[in-house]
């Protein structure tokens, strides 16, 4: 017993890779100022691709429409702002707690089914918020958009409008807060029921796990992270669309996650870095085939490393050349 | 009304032929194949070409476009499907999503990103008037290739070795080749006849269901709406559900055509939560 327990500590414990990454985060504030735009670009999206990583990488739960609540949170913190009050950490907070109800609500229909019926009920979900935004345009500004939210500053001492370095700091604060938060989560006895129903849950469910309830959980936290996210993006670029719910971004998501692998909280964070960072160098050399070669890349992907991320291409390529090695 | 109707099962029987061959993919390798629409849409494009360019006769390029994807879906099948059978169904959806980006990116690239239209010949364009329903000559075409499709389609799967080959495939795959059916085979086969008969769809229905280069993602949720609410056990579930699907969808989009989308996603997430299996389906699990 007392082994296990030391066991799950050293797992829950920050790897020195870590304390790096935070480092290098922290200091690319000082030290890359051109960058800011880029790296706040980087950092919605790694918050969303984490949120989408408690989905797929610890619960199994394949979701083809996870910017449903991603869009969903950038309207309510957009709509709170203009209509009542333009702090944006209280706009995070309603815009968590909004797309986690959301999350909650529709989680009790992707509960059923199998793989197939899932991916398309989260897709569904997704066609549909994107219709009610479309259609709603005295609410939501349809087509063309919703503009005109005051950003305040944060808690009333940090300006962040308009003005790149500081956004950046608050986003990165916000993904650190959010990053530690879902570490404690998938490090408890819940994040390891979870792991356990995604691996069988006919088993999970034998061993006295309640499939549904913990599932449910976890898609509203998600959803709430993607809230979370979308409220980010609303509040740095002031303007939300329906790009923000349309399923370009579910996919890219996707792919992001994919990318830096699933299952560690981190490959959302690498996978976006790669993706916006390949995406400015070969989307400034042929903008309009830059989808061919994301299309080149999830094909690849999916070929070679299945949901491990990039990384396990040149770890699997490693332990070849050492089998080699050892049998010569 | 009734031309509504008659648009509908036009728009339904359509999608039938270009989802048939999906429903297969899914029922007999369980495998989530969402590139089956960039097939169509290389059917559809073929014809474009054909019929555009080198002057073919439009009926002349329908069977062109049919043989095109279905050797294109042949060498994908044994070339790339194939390591995916056994894959779980995220590697399958990522797969068949990057197939797809390509497809629509290489199609972008040579042959531009404007929507295309097939020059019809003039004896298919406008409509009659058939005991005051209006009827477009066209649409009548589409019906009648599509329900010839569906005789053929039905006579092969009910009454030659192939067809009972493949039911039992389907039925259950494990004791199909323990009685010596090369089940393999038989897949590759259908799976390029489905991608044909998509292409076919595409080429036949290129006015309607507009060809540009994102043809495949738009389309996606209907083929999937049809092979999920159809079911994937026979092939008159999935039949029923095209032509619900398509009388609702014209419907739809003339009566309120604000809200037509918003109410197909609504009953597709409702008839999958109440009826996971699908609406038509004998209740099997697989």
């Amino acid at each position: 017993m007392k082994e296990a327990a030391a066991a799950l500590k050293r797992k829950r414990a920050w790897h020195w890779l870590e304390y790096v990454f935070w480092l290098a985060a922290a200091a690319s504030i000082f030290l890359l100022p051109s960058q800011h735009a880029l790296l706040t670009q980087i950092a919605i999206w790694s918050l969303f691709a984490l949120s989408l990583d408690l989905l797929l990488g610890y619960a199994g739960i394949v979701s083809l429409g996870h910017a449903a609540y991603f869009g969903f949170g950038a309207y309510v913190a957009a709509l709170f702002a203009i209509n009542f009050y333009g702090e944006p950490v209280t706009g995070l907070l309603v815009a968590g707690v909004a797309a986690g109800l959301l999350g909650l609500i529709t989680s009790l229909l992707v509960l059923r089914g199998t793989d197939l019926t899932r991916l398309m009920v989260t897709l569904g979900i997704a066609l549909v918020m994107y219709e009610i935004a479309n259609q709603m345009s005295w609410l939501t500004g349809g087509a063309d958009g919703l503009t005109g939210m005051p950003v305040n500053p944060v808690l009333g001492v940090f300006p962040i409008y308009f003005i790149t370095t500081n956004s950046y700091v608050y986003v990165l604060v916000v993904l650190f807060i959010l990053l530690v938060i879902a570490k404690r989560i998938v490090h408890s006895p819940f994040g390891y029921s979870l792991r356990a129903i995604k691996g069988n849950p006919l088993r999970a469910s034998s061993i006295g796990i309640p499939n549904n309830l913990r599932l449910i959980a976890v898609y509203t936290v998600a959803a709430a992270y993607a809230g979370v996210a979308g409220a980010l993006l609303a509040q740095t670029t002031p303007v939300v669309s329906l790009t923000y719910i349309d399923f370009q971004r579910s996919a890219d998501v996707l792919l992001m996650l994919i990318i830096g692998g699933t299952g560690y909280l981190y490959g959302g964070i690498v996978g976006s870095a790669l993706f916006l960072v390949a995406q400015k160098f070969i989307g400034n050399v042929t903008p309009q085939y830059w989808e061919f070669w994301i299309g080149f890349a999830l094909v690849v992907i999916a070929l070679f490393a299945r949901d491990r991320g990039v990384f396990s291409i040149f770890e699997r390529i490693i332990a070849a050349l050492r089998k080699e090695k050892a049998k010569s | 009304m009734l031309t509504i109707f008659f648009d509908g099962i036009a728009y339904g029987m359509l999608l039938f032929v270009i989802a048939c061959g999906l429903a297969v993919t899914l029922g007999l390798m369980n495998f989530v194949n969402l590139a089956h629409g960039a097939f169509a849409m290389l059917g559809g494009y073929c014809a474009y070409v054909l019929v555009n360019f080198y002057g073919v006769p439009f009926f002349a390029s329908l069977p062109v476009a049919f043989m095109f994807a279905a050797m294109i879906g042949l060498v994908a099948e044994r070339t790339l499907y194939v390591h995916f059978y056994n894959r779980s169904h995220l590697e399958q959806v990522l797969f068949t999503i990057g197939l797809v980006f390509m497809v629509s990116a290489l199609v972008d690239y040579f042959l531009g990103s404007q929507q295309r239209f097939i020059n019809l010949p003039a004896y298919l364009q406008g409509r009659f008037d058939f005991f005051g329903i209006g009827v477009g000559k066209y649409r009548l075409l589409i019906i009648l290739v599509c329900a010839l499709i569906l005789i053929v389609l039905q006579l092969i799967l009910g009454y030659t070795r192939f067809g009972s080959r493949l039911r039992a495939a389907v039925d259950d795959q494990r004791v199909a080749r323990g009685l010596g059916i090369n089940v393999n085979w038989v897949f590759a086969i259908t799976f390029a006849a489905g991608c044909g008969l998509a292409g076919l769809g595409g080429a036949l229905g290129a006015e309607i269901l507009s060809l540009e280069p994102h043809f495949p993602l738009k389309f996606m949720i209907y083929f999937l709406i049809v092979v999920s609410v159809g079911g994937t056990s026979s092939i008159t579930g999935p039949f029923l559900a095209s032509i619900l699907l398509g009388i609702g969808d014209v419907a739809g989009k003339y009566y309120a055509p604000r809200y037509g989308g918003f109410v197909i996603y609504t009953i597709m997430i409702v008839v999958l939560v109440l009826r996971p299996q699908g609406l038509f389906s004998r209740g099997t699990s697989k």
